[in-house]
């Protein structure tokens, strides 16, 4: 379930990120406990811990004592904050470089994008 | 428990198969202890069981284990398929016997684990496969529930389910109960979620000792042009290297430094992770290469 390569913890963290961005995990609610985590991914319960205490520094998740980990209130909106920050650069650049690479004129790319927002979508 | 080995060699003969190792677990975390065929992992874990009198120190909880009865009634050392069984035995003597000779052994949940791995009670020990010899080493290891728990290549003959369920398990039992567990395994990949360290050692010595989060973070694949990997990385302990035509790949230990991050876009190379397995092969000696 892990590629074993980077930091199991980061995998863990960058997992419950996408899932406050995506709105599955929803402000104030409750995540799920370390042992629980552990079990589900197979992993050590202190790899677990440490993914949440990441996420504790980064002000996504905060403490209850004797509770548990719950969503910052303000996560999503931070998260969302951050990625629009590196989106052009992780995101578009990337796109525009395989565009050029395999003959895709960038007007043609433009010309899909405004589909998109004509349709009214994303 | 706490382990604390300090200056332990062992030979056998001419043959030195742990030179003057040094290291302390803290304790209550899984660790994997790694290492090739013959690097002294089973010498090593015999030593901290207390089955061999140490030349240098071995400390669990801050007293010798070596005849020390009380220190030993808190440990067990399961060797790979229940070796030390009698052939001629069932299980439930195996059992039975495992209850006696420690205080913390768990009765209903070793029966409740032998029929998870579909062990008859009544069937002899000499009658069951590998795999089922193996699984009832886990039996005897887990049930034990010992401060120090120690699984030598107890995977050995599992099919693939099995393995799985043993993993499952373990955790779930380190979990509910947390003590000092180490497992050497040759099947890394499968096993290193589940390490909280890793003890890596090689030729009778102590290669590292470390998180393996932290030692996953450690290993970089640096790959681009030939030269311009060999300029980048230049002064820096590289594990392994491999080139496909002008394109070269070095595998590089040690964290990174910002100003490094930046010279290799720079450079147009690719950075990469390095899985556990990888890095096992990479830190001890390679087969028929040089280091």
């Amino acid at each position: 379930m892990f590629d074993d390569r980077s930091p199991i913890y980061r995998q863990i963290a960058d997992r419950i990120k996408a899932d406050v961005l995506s709105g599955a995990l929803k402000a104030d609610e409750q995540v799920m406990s370390t042992n629980q985590y552990a079990a589900y991914y197979r992993i050590n319960p202190a790899t677990a811990a440490k993914a949440f205490q990441q996420l504790v520094d980064e002000q996504v998740l905060y403490k209850k004592r004797g509770i548990g980990m719950f969503v910052s209130t303000r996560a999503r909106d931070m998260l969302r904050a951050q990625g629009r920050e590196t989106f052009f650069g992780e995101v578009v650049d990337p796109m525009v470089a395989e565009a050029r690479a395999i003959g895709i004129p960038l007007a043609e790319v433009i010309r899909r994008i405004e589909q998109h927002e004509n349709n009214g979508g994303v | 428990m706490r382990v604390e080995v300090q200056g332990l060699t062992v030979r056998y003969g001419d043959v030195t198969a742990i030179d003057d190792m040094s290291f302390t677990l803290s304790g209550n975390k899984i660790y994997g202890l790694l290492g090739r065929n013959g690097a002294g992992k089973t010498s090593l874990m015999s030593a901290l069981a207390g089955y061999r009198k140490p030349s240098g120190t071995v400390q669990l909880d801050g007293v010798p284990v070596f005849e020390n009865a009380a220190a030993m009634r808190r440990v067990c050392l399961v060797r790979h398929s229940a070796d030390a069984a009698d052939k001629g035995d069932k299980v439930s003597h195996v059992l039975e016997y495992g209850a006696a000779w420690r205080d913390t052994w768990d009765n209903d949940y070793a029966l409740e684990l032998t029929e998870l791995f579909k062990i008859g009670l009544r069937t002899k020990v000499g009658e069951l496969s590998l795999g089922q010899r193996s699984a009832l080493g886990v039996v005897i290891g887990l049930a034990s529930r010992s401060p120090l728990t120690m699984l030598d290549e107890s995977h050995l003959g599992m099919d693939t389910p099995t393995r799985y369920a043993f993993y499952d398990t373990l955790l779930h039992d380190f979990m509910a109960h947390p003590r000092t567990i180490m497992i050497s395994t040759h099947l890394i990949e499968e096993l290193s979620s589940l390490l909280e360290e890793v003890v890596i050692v090689d030729a009778g010595r102590l290669v590292l000792q470390e998180e393996a989060d932290v030692l996953r973070s450690r290993g970089t694949e640096v790959t681009g042009n030939a030269s311009d990997v060999d300029e980048f990385t230049a002064g820096m302990t590289v594990l392994g290297e491999k080139s496909l035509g002008r394109t070269k790949a070095a595998m590089v230990y040690g964290a990174l430094e910002d100003d490094q991050l930046i010279r290799a876009r720079g450079l147009g190379l690719e950075l990469g992770p390095i899985a556990l397995q990888d890095l096992f092969v990479h830190l001890t000696d390679p087969v028929g290469g040089k280091r």
